[in-house]
């Protein structure tokens, strides 16, 4: 019997690329395309990313020409709970959320890798950028970072799997990842990781899919016009989202905002006070409901702290420990030192994953080499060794 | 693709016989003459249309042939039936009355009417799916134009008291239409016994071609076209004659007549074994329909704690195809209109599945499924919350505690 891959179609160039080159290695495979949204388009609103029907219908093109079947999940409201609920929730605490990471968290690598396996699929594979290695033997703690303190584990018995970034570093994907463990990675295929988005592009062109010229897409899927104020303005009744002052980090009270989730950390146009040089959003103060601006300086931080901690391995590094972090998607990944540290949730609140707590320890204070510009609360932290993602959390505070 | 597949869902469509493909073949090829022609060349198409008329006629005991119009296929002539006699009556009255476990080619041609002014009553059914003809009884008035019920569900296979009801309606002189998608070519049909003036039918869902279909119209029905254009079918129905699907159509209902009892003998025991060994091997599941009054092949289960989608995807992987409910488009998780008429509990209907059987399928094949079944039920389980509970006793089962 050949083994069954069921392959998650978004209807884009990637994940088409990804069945044909499965099946030109002889699995078996069914693509599958998840059902996000049921949000209608209309007149001048209008959703990018893969949630539109006719991302659906590129879908099912693809796997037409590529004679391979194709289904379609059902994940509605999965989606609306733990991705659009969360994205809001993040948003009314002042933090800024990564609605991907949690797409794929509660349903990508959830919901549809469960629904795969219970079918009878060997494996689920995304159009990722990112690679998986398989080595023989249990994970060791740290997949061989340099510890200061730990010694090498012992290997022997199951196999176990490295995350690593993609080959073509401008594609690399691997920090929308960093929520996956040894169960699922053992269970994923990943075949874009080795490829770069040029060859990717060919061989949808060898294929003759229609998806081979397909524009990128980068937008959340779920927001209108690609503008997520517009989501919080329909989304959100304005009382829970009243004006109140522009405070600068010296005291002075510059101005009113529009209410804090139109805001990010770092942000410097449209805050509608001008007092002769730039100003940068550093901080969204839900208690007192007080934006804080300040000089390019004042967004730089050297440490922070981070809630849900978990690592690939299902191990924790024995701390403190050197690593790369990167704390946000475009941002290149810098040297830092991780120690254990328990604080209690802020802002943060309650977990967003609630199957944590299995290393026994889910915060951690990150102190980098240098300091960094616009550390924000909500996105995700993600440590690297090289190429290798070791695990992550989502930034608490500053 | 080119897979074999274990083919269960007969009641969907079904595979033209070889015989029926090639009496089609001639009408695709060098017999492409239009049937309305005066010279030869359609006077051959003629002649083939008036054959299968013929066989159509012996099937469903219609002593005049000239009752039988060809369509489109079942849904047109649904559709047929009942725009065409509600225009034809507009005079006398702007009521109809239905059930509320018809197909939707009926339920949304009489919400059609409903938005242009008719009044539709739809009668509800048992537990079983049954409709009591006294409720058909008390349901028409003197608006009343035409009743149209099924004579045998496409969910659960209930086989409706037609007889009755047609002797109602014809006591009440009121036009009654049977839609006979389900039934023709596979029960012995008589439009007389019946005693209903309008009857559709399918040609696919026997073994026939799809996209043609009759439509039975007993002599002095008022109705009206829904087609208009050219005098094909007697000034009934427009349009080029679609001869190679007509002739299909024909050679499918001469065959039917030939094999019912073999075949039905033969089917009811798959589908009586198939149901058995499901009922058994598969902890809380239920049959839906009507135990007695039922079609042959066909068999509607509820399991619960499972998702009817995911199952049938599960079946498809391993080369077995089934539906859920009716076959409706991608995207559509509603549960059946059919099942909830019934009292089906909203969480069992999601997770109902119906096997329709066929003369092709075999006992090897039966036994693969009732081996598959109910590993695909029980990993799709190991996902249920639901199931867990119920595992651990902490919640009941739907069905255990209702007694069917």
């Amino acid at each position: 019997m050949k083994t069954k891959v069921v392959v998650a179609m978004s209807g884009g160039v990637d994940s088409s690329v990804t069945a044909a080159l499965l099946k030109e290695q002889g699995y078996e495979v069914y693509g599958v395309t998840m059902r996000l949204s049921d949000r209608q388009e209309t007149e001048g609103r209008k959703f990018g990313g893969c949630c539109g029907s006719k991302d659906f219908y590129d879908a099912r093109s693809v796997a037409q020409t590529l004679d391979i079947p194709h289904y379609s999940f059902d994940y509605v409201e999965k989606f609306r709970g733990s991705v659009i609920g969360y994205f809001k929730d993040s948003y009314m605490k002042g933090e800024t959320p990564n609605p991907c990471i949690a797409c794929n968290q509660n349903v990508k690598f959830d919901a549809l890798l469960n629904h795969a396996t219970a079918l009878g699929a060997d494996y689920l594979a995304t159009g990722h950028y990112a690679r998986i290695e398989r080595h023989d033997g249990p994970p060791t703690t740290t997949s061989g970072v340099t510890t200061k303190t730990s010694s090498p584990r012992v290997s022997g018995g199951d196999p176990s799997y490295l995350l690593k970034k993609a080959m073509d570093p401008s594609k690399d994907q691997s920090y929308v990842l960093y929520g996956l463990r040894q169960k699922e990675l053992s269970k994923l295929l990943f075949p874009l990781g080795e490829l770069t988005k040029t060859e990717v592009r060919e061989i949808a062109r060898r294929y003759s899919l229609r998806t081979a010229d397909k524009p990128d897409s980068y937008e959340i899927c779920f927001v209108p016009n690609e503008d997520y104020r517009q989501f919080i303005s329909e989304e959100v009744p304005a009382e829970q989202r009243p004006s109140g002052s522009i405070r600068h980090v010296d005291g002075r009270v510059l101005g009113q905002h529009k209410g804090l989730p139109y805001y990010t950390i770092g942000q410097r146009e449209g805050l509608g006070i001008s007092v002769g040089k730039p100003l940068y959003v550093t901080k969204l103060d839900t208690e007192t409901n007080t934006l804080v601006v300040g000089d390019k300086e004042d967004v730089l931080s050297t440490s922070m702290a981070v809630r849900d901690v978990t690592w690939v391995s299902g191990v924790a590094p024995k701390l403190p420990c050197d690593v790369s972090v990167k704390i946000r998607s475009r941002h290149v990944e810098s040297p830092a030192t991780l120690f254990s540290s328990s604080f209690p949730a802020g802002a943060g609140g309650e977990s967003m994953d609630p199957r944590q707590g299995h290393s026994g320890m889910t915060t951690m204070k990150v102190v980098f080499d240098q300091p960094q510009s616009a550390i924000t609360p909500g996105q995700a932290a993600v440590f690297y060794n090289g190429d290798i993602v070791l695990g992550g959390g989502v930034i608490d505070h500053v | 693709m080119s897979k074999h597949y274990i083919y269960l869902d007969h009641n969907a469509t079904t595979k033209p016989r070889p015989e029926v493909v090639e009496a089609m073949l001639p009408h695709l090829r060098g017999h492409y003459g239009n049937a309305s022609s005066i010279y030869q060349l359609g006077q051959e198409e003629r002649k083939a249309i008036d054959i299968a008329r013929e066989q159509l006629a012996k099937l469903i005991g219609v002593q005049n042939p000239e009752e039988i119009a060809f369509t489109g296929g079942g849904s047109e002539s649904i559709n047929w039936a009942i725009k065409g006699v509600a225009f034809a009556n507009r005079d006398k009255g702007k009521h109809i009355v239905t059930t509320k476990i018809e197909h939707s080619a009926v339920m949304k041609t009489c919400k059609y009417l409903e938005t242009i002014g008719w009044h539709v009553t739809y009668v509800g059914v048992d537990w079983h799916g049954r409709v009591e003809p006294a409720h058909i009884r008390e349901a028409i008035t003197k608006e009343t134009v035409l009743v149209s019920v099924m004579h045998a569900n496409n969910e659960i296979g209930t086989i409706e008291p037609v007889e009755e009801i047609g002797k109602i309606c014809r006591e009440k002189s009121v036009p009654l239409h049977v839609d006979a998608l389900q039934t023709v070519g596979k029960i012995p049909i008589s439009v007389e016994a019946l005693g209903c003036d309008l009857l559709s039918i399918g040609a696919h869902k026997f073994y026939g071609p799809k996209g043609v279909g009759a439509l039975y119209i007993r002599l002095g029905t008022r109705i009206h076209p829904l087609i208009h254009g050219g005098s094909h079918e007697r000034n009934r129905r427009a349009g080029t004659e679609n001869v190679a699907g007509i002739a299909g159509l024909g050679v499918a209902a001469e065959l039917a007549l030939k094999d019912m009892k073999h075949d039905e003998k033969h089917v009811r025991h798959l589908r009586d074994k198939l149901e058995k060994a499901i009922l058994q091997h598969v902890e809380c599941a239920r049959l839906n329909g009507d135990p007695e009054h039922r079609m042959f092949n066909t068999s509607n289960l509820s399991i619960e704690a499972v998702e009817g989608e995911g199952l049938i995807i599960g079946l498809d992987m391993q080369g077995i195809c089934v539906s859920s409910g009716s076959a409706c488009s991608s995207g559509q998780t509603e549960p059946s209109h059919v099942l909830k008429a019934i009292g089906i509990p909203m969480e069992l209907a999601k997770g109902s599945i119906r096997f329709s059987l066929g003369r092709e399928n075999t006992d090897e094949e039966i036994d693969k499924v009732i081996d598959v079944f109910p590993k695909v039920v029980e990993r799709l389980r190991g996902l249920s919350p639901l199931w867990s509970d119920y595992k651990k006793g902490l919640r009941k089962s739907v069905i255990a505690g209702k007694a069917a």
